[in-house]
């Protein structure tokens, strides 16, 4: 007789092992968009400045992070640094760091389209009750821009989260990996729990994502 | 309405370009205490770049604009302090999507000239109270006529305690209906004794609240007139003709 697949899950602590797999990689790429998202509205600003300079040295830093694949990026952090410089980066902080590098260059990017997209006469009717550039910028332009941010950082976030499952590549032991060793040692015992391991990890990246764009809902009715 | 002899607003020999169009050629306007001027011409003549000038919104050329003496340019320090002294409104409907209607108007008392919450409030609901859009204090803009959120433009731009408004095609963009509950609000400010600049394409309203008609064509000033001389003995061929296609709607 065989025993049922999803028993697996619940041998010994494999549930817990997974449950700390997937918060690996959501401790990088959380950190990561909490950086990335202060940084990116930064990059956004800089890039609508009309100074030919700025936006050239803004240019070729989107163009290369995005043409990199992100994997490429966490070699050249985590192995090409270390062997060149003598750096001795840890893989967690080699991935937060290209993870950064990348969402800030995606976040700047949508934070220059959200701020071009407020009217021109935003700007006007700020300009003639006497308000400041800068109080223009944190009353007006700001609080606009963030709400039609809203739903493409969210975007963002997920698309972040589930990037970051390449760090294993680097050597971290995130969910995936997890899951493999689960499968390797019951392979025998169980045949089908790839189909259950994998399947729990599903749920599990559906359940960190899941509030996120819950999150996200309830604020943008709020923000209507 | 006898105007008072107080100069509010002196322009002389403005010019304005952009690129190599001369938009504005050598205007000469004054603008005394309690006055209704109100500007009329055909469309690209240069009236709404005039307006943005006097604010300084567009930086200009020659010539100069002085408020109460002082001289608009844009950049100087004192130019957010200036533009208290004038409330604008535009024909596009410019409020701020993301405040209430009292925040919308109490936004440049509170942050601008710093007054307390409370006093810039008592003073915003009873403006709103007089327009008639008290009831609607907690609303969004999205859920506002045309008509309405036009009126809170007026309300937000008199919340800076402005000595004089602009004003540049404010029912253009309305639907008709609409149209006459904005233009009571103003005449209602006129008969109140506030300065006003207008420009409009309301011919009957232009006739009924203007001190004083203000004929620009190509950038230049044709005539400047008392109102109802303007309409009844225009001076000049193309006003004569401007008039005219307004006639002609009517048949
Ligand atoms: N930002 C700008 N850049 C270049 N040209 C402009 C700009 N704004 C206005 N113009 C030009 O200046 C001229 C005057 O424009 P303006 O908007 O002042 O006319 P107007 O009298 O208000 O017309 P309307 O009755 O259609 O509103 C027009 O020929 C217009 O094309
Ligand atoms: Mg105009």
């Amino acid at each position: 007789m065989q025993a049922s697949g999803i028993n697996v899950l619940f041998l010994g602590r494999n549930f817990a092992r997974l449950i700390e797999g997937l918060w690996v990689t959501m401790r990088i790429s959380l950190l990561a968009v909490l950086l990335s998202i202060p940084l990116g509205i930064l990059l956004g600003m800089f890039m609508t400045l009309r100074h030919p300079l700025a936006k050239a040295v803004s240019r070729v830093y989107l163009e290369f992070v995005r043409i990199m694949p992100q994997l490429v990026l966490l070699f050249i952090a985590y192995f090409g640094v270390t062997r060149a410089f003598g750096w001795n980066w840890s893989a967690d902080f080699s991935a937060v760091l290209v993870f950064t590098l990348w969402g800030t260059a995606e976040m700047g990017d949508l934070v220059r389209g959200a701020l071009q997209s407020i009217p021109k006469h935003q700007y006007d009717s700020a300009a003639a009750l006497g308000m400041t550039k800068w109080q223009t910028f944190a009353h007006i332009i700001l609080p606009q821009t963030l709400r039609r941010l809203l739903p493409p950082t969210i975007n963002l976030t997920t698309r972040m989260i589930k990037t970051t499952s390449l760090v294993v590549l680097i050597g971290i032991t995130e969910v995936l990996k997890v899951g493999k060793q689960i499968i390797d040692v019951n392979r025998f015992a169980y045949p089908t729990a790839s189909l259950w391991v994998y399947g729990a990890v599903f749920i599990l990246y559906f359940l960190a994502c899941w509030p996120i764009s819950l999150l996200a809902r309830t604020l943008e009715k709020r923000w209507r | 309405m006898a105007a008072e002899e107080t100069i509010q607003l002196e322009i002389a020999g403005l010019q304005k370009k952009f690129g190599d169009d001369v938009i504005l050629d050598g205007v000469d306007l004054t603008v005394r205490k309690g006055e209704v001027v109100v500007i009329l011409g055909s469309s690209g003549c240069g009236k709404s770049t005039l307006l943005r000038c006097i604010n300084g919104l567009e930086p200009i050329d020659g010539g100069s604009i002085l408020i109460d003496g002082e001289a608009i340019t844009p950049g100087a320090k004192n130019l957010t302090r200036l533009r208290q002294k004038i409330g604008m409104v535009f024909q596009s409907y410019d409020l701020f999507p993301h405040k209430n209607i009292l925040d919308n108007v109490t936004l440049a008392p509170i942050k601008v000239q710093k007054r307390t919450k409370e006093d810039a409030r008592t003073e915003a609901e009873q403006l709103l109270l007089r327009v008639g859009l008290w009831e609607k204090r907690k609303a969004y803009p999205r859920e506002l006529s045309g008509g309405q959120k036009q009126r809170v433009a007026i309300v937000r731009a008199l919340c800076v305690n402005p000595e004089i408004m602009l004003f540049d095609e404010v029912t253009a963009a309305l639907d008709p209906e609409m149209v006459r509950e904005v233009l009571d609000v103003m005449l209602e400010l006129a008969q109140g004794g506030m300065t006003m600049l207008i420009v409009t394409h309301e011919m009957g309203f232009a006739r009924a609240v203007a001190d004083r008609i203000v004929f620009l064509d190509e950038g230049k000033i044709l005539e400047n007139l008392p109102a109802e001389e303007f309409f009844t003995h225009p001076r000049t061929q193309r006003a004569k003709d401007f008039l005219q296609t307004f006639e002609f709607n009517k048949q």
